[in-house]
């Protein structure tokens, strides 16, 4: 158990989950209190002991799936005929000829779990057509079975068998589909349980686990995210932006001390006889930060655009004083769509379908979109005002308006650039990345959300502006 | 009065002894933390039962609860021990007479030390339930100050030296993860999860909290909220407003679920105007024919 342990513990540190070594201990020492007979347990126990951030814990699973999982029924070479299979219903209704269409309606609707494992490896044994040592990952092996099952079919049946006689849309249908879903999702799962089972016999554990291991919501990467990734992501930022927000607002006005604090000023005069020696004053009230966001939402930037967005919503949430503007070729200011009684989705429509911000072709004009900047919105940066920047500054080799950028960034009190590329590919091509870092207080690639969280963590606002002459 | 818990299901007997229905997994850390003398950090969102835990574990084990209520700007003072100043300042003016070094030693002795909740529990001959809420409400500096105490539940007090913990508390920890706590006070706890109930527990809590709901209805109403959950909106409903929702419907006389009733009572479950239009939406709902003003 203890060197299963070692090893489970390695694979989590390999997914990106941080493990201190005291952890490991715990963990060894609370399976001691563990009943190892129901598997779910020791899943509780690891869990509790080894991961400690809600965001670790699908990744954990997975993991954990691989490591402790069921033995799966059959093995590899059980799936020897499988390859006669297909060519043999490949026929119209293919998945129901058979008849395994029905028994798994017939088992999810009312039987076992242990009914449905059978009937899951019966399906692998027939149409997964694993061959013991080939290099395929499980994810293949899964969708042979899952056309053969035709999951669509599956869950139209699900449905009617569900459903019945009864309404087909309104609130009842909505629960009778989501449970249909749920239940195709225990087929999912299940055969993904059978077959890496199976693999895990074949190859090593290690192996397997390496194969199957899935990223953690903070390592996704933002611009080639699906569409469930987003989501998880979405969730994530809302810790994230209410901490950004305290940070910009930490720093304490200088120079002023706050007013005279009579309670502690006693308190510290009993050291010396109640004689009032040292005056106690209160901490002086942080300040009240201004956040000024410009987004790049061109097409290259859609994804990215989406995030930022995303962030902005939240930030707003926090914030009192958040002013965002979004530019392609032309800029707009964008706040109220999304301010916070609106929903974010809405908001997200509605700035795609009345922001101004295409002036000629729909390629991103840096230049021109700073210079409208300061010629329209100049009132909205003060020296109060943190300006961030999100883009990738490809400027399609037009002006770069590098004036009106350091005219904003002379007079907010900072300028923080976040760029989704990586740093390799800055000023390649038209990226015009360094014509504008110089005046920049930081510039961060953030493609994903552990380095959105480092540049929050880094994000402190300059003791002093520096004045710059512009050019 | 050690705890005299021997599997989980003892754990989860004597909780449900106090109202409070924990599913396998708190069961078992709960289990763990016992054992293993380490405190629990309880996060999850707001209203999932997370403080209802630390409050049942207290009945179920017969402890006192000492709470501390976490905020931003809790200090030492508020939290651990603070001198009593005023009463310092007396003693010192009523004797105007005597010695410095008879006063000296007099002023910082017990008669004159304010007890908050982390020396309280400390302290404590009894053994107590220490619950520590909202933990991730203070600042980062303050949370340094847990750490004596969690490690080993000990504090060191200048005037007095250090003072170990009597009797082993059992230490409860909530977050609402607004902000990530620092991995320091991470490690030293046991880590609970606590997210919303699944389907089966959440009508199992309905029918504990709301005995006049029919079984049938229950299951409804929680598959229901179950599904309005999946919507992504700034609010999600709480098991608390799950609750509220189902007296409402029973008051209101329903026994199912039907498009009507749901809509107009929409703002029993959720508390943003948006949140319920996204709803209403969603699930194909007519709120306008519906909406009471109130």
């Amino acid at each position: 158990m203890i060197s299963t342990l070692a090893e489970f513990v390695d694979e989590l540190r390999a997914v990106g989950i941080p493990v201190s070594m005291v952890e490991a201990i715990d963990a060894a020492e609370a399976i001691e209190y563990t009943d190892l007979g129901e598997r779910e347990n020791l899943r509780a126990t690891l869990g509790a002991t080894l991961v400690k951030n809600p965001r670790h814990y699908p990744a954990f699973d997975r993991a954990f799936d691989v490591y402790f999982g069921l033995e799966p029924i059959g093995d590899v070479t059980s799936s020897s005929h499988g390859t006669l299979q297909p060519a043999d219903g490949s026929g119209a209704g293919a998945g129901g000829s058979d008849g395994l269409l029905d028994s798994l309606v017939e088992v999810l609707m009312g039987g076992s779990g242990d009914q449905l494992r059978r009937l899951v490896a019966n399906a692998v044994d027939r149409y997964a057509g694993m061959q013991p040592g080939r290099p395929v990952g499980g994810r293949y092996y899964a969708y042979r079975v899952l056309r053969r099952i035709d999951t669509e079919e599956l869950m139209a049946r699900l449905i009617a068998a569900l459903i019945g006689d009864g309404p087909v849309d309104g609130l009842d249908a909505r629960i009778e589909h989501e449970r249909a879903e749920e239940l195709v999702q225990q087929v999912r799962d299940q055969l993904e349980q059978e077959i890496t089972g199976r693999l895990i016999a074949d190859r090593s554990r290690k192996q397997v686990a390496s194969n199957r291991r899935l990223p953690l919501v903070e390592d996704v990467d933002l611009m080639h995210a699906t569409r469930t990734e987003i989501e998880d992501v979405e969730r994530a930022i809302r810790p994230l932006a209410r901490k950004l927000a305290t940070r910009l607002g930490q720093r304490r006005r200088h120079g002023a001390k706050g007013r005279l604090d009579v309670r502690r000023t006693i308190r510290r005069s009993l050291g010396h006889g109640g004689v009032l020696l040292e005056p106690q004053f209160k901490r002086p009230r942080k300040s009240k930060p201004e956040i000024v966001i410009l987004c790049d939402v061109s097409g290259s930037m859609a994804t990215f655009a989406r995030f930022t967005m995303q962030l902005t919503y939240a930030i707003s949430a926090e914030l009192a004083k958040v002013r965002v503007f979004a530019f392609i070729d032309g800029l707009d200011e964008v706040t109220d769509y999304f301010s916070t009684n609106i929903d974010f989705g809405q908001g997200l429509i509605t700035m795609s379908r009345d922001a101004d911000i295409v002036r000629r072709d729909g390629h991103s004009d840096y230049g021109r979109s700073f210079t409208e900047m300061w010629d329209r919105y100049s009132d909205a940066v003060t020296s109060r005002s943190t300006v961030i920047i999100t883009g990738d500054a490809r400027n399609n080799y037009r002006d770069a308006g590098l004036e009106a950028f350091e005219r904003i960034v002379n007079r907010s009190k900072a300028t923080f650039w976040l760029n989704p590329e990586p740093r390799r590919f800055w000023d390649t091509g038209d990226s015009v990345m360094s014509t504008y870092s110089e005046s920049c207080d930081s510039v961060d690639q953030v493609r994903t959300l552990r380095q959105l969280e480092a540049f929050v963590e880094r994000a402190t606002l300059p003791v002093m502006r520096r004045r710059r002459l512009v050019s | 009065m050690p705890v005299n818990w021997n599997t989980p299901g003892d754990v989860r007997s004597s909780l449900e002894g106090a109202g409070y229905l924990a599913d396998d997994r708190i069961a078992q850390v709960v289990f763990l933390a016992a054992k293993l003398d380490k405190p629990i950090l309880a996060e999850g969102p707001a209203g999932v039962g997370k403080t209802a835990l630390a409050l049942a574990l207290a009945e179920a084990t017969n402890r006192r609860l000492v709470r501390l209520q976490c905020y931003e700007g809790l200090d030492e003072a508020k939290a651990l021990y603070e001198w009593d100043y005023h009463k310092q300042l007396l003693r010192l003016q009523s004797d105007e007479g005597a010695q410095w070094d008879d006063l000296e030693g007099d002023i910082f002795s017990e008669p004159f030390l304010l007890e908050r909740p982390l020396l309280t529990a400390i302290r404590s001959e009894e053994p107590v339930v220490l619950l520590i809420d909202e933990a991730d409400r203070v600042e980062v500096e303050t949370e340094a100050l847990l750490l004596e105490i969690l490690d080993a539940f000990q504090v060191t007090i200048p005037e007095l030296g250090t003072i170990t913990a009597v009797t082993q508390p059992i230490v409860v920890l909530t977050s609402n993860n607004t902000r990530e706590l620092s991995e320091a006070l991470k490690r030293r706890c046991l880590y609970l999860h606590i997210p919303y109930p699944t389907i089966e527990r959440e009508r199992a809590i309905l029918r504990a909290r709301v005995p006049d709901l029919p079984e049938q209805f229950a299951e409804k109403i929680a598959r229901t909220v179950a599904s309005i959950r999946q919507i992504p909106m700034r609010k999600a409903p709480s098991v608390s407003e799950t609750i509220d929702w189902a007296r409402t419907l029973l008051a209101l006389g329903a026994d199912d679920l039907s498009d009507e009733i749901t809509a107009s009572t929409l703002n029993v479950l959720l508390k943003y105007q948006t949140d319920i239009e996204r709803t209403a939406k969603e699930l194909s709902l007519d709120i306008d024919g519906g909406a009471e003003s109130e």
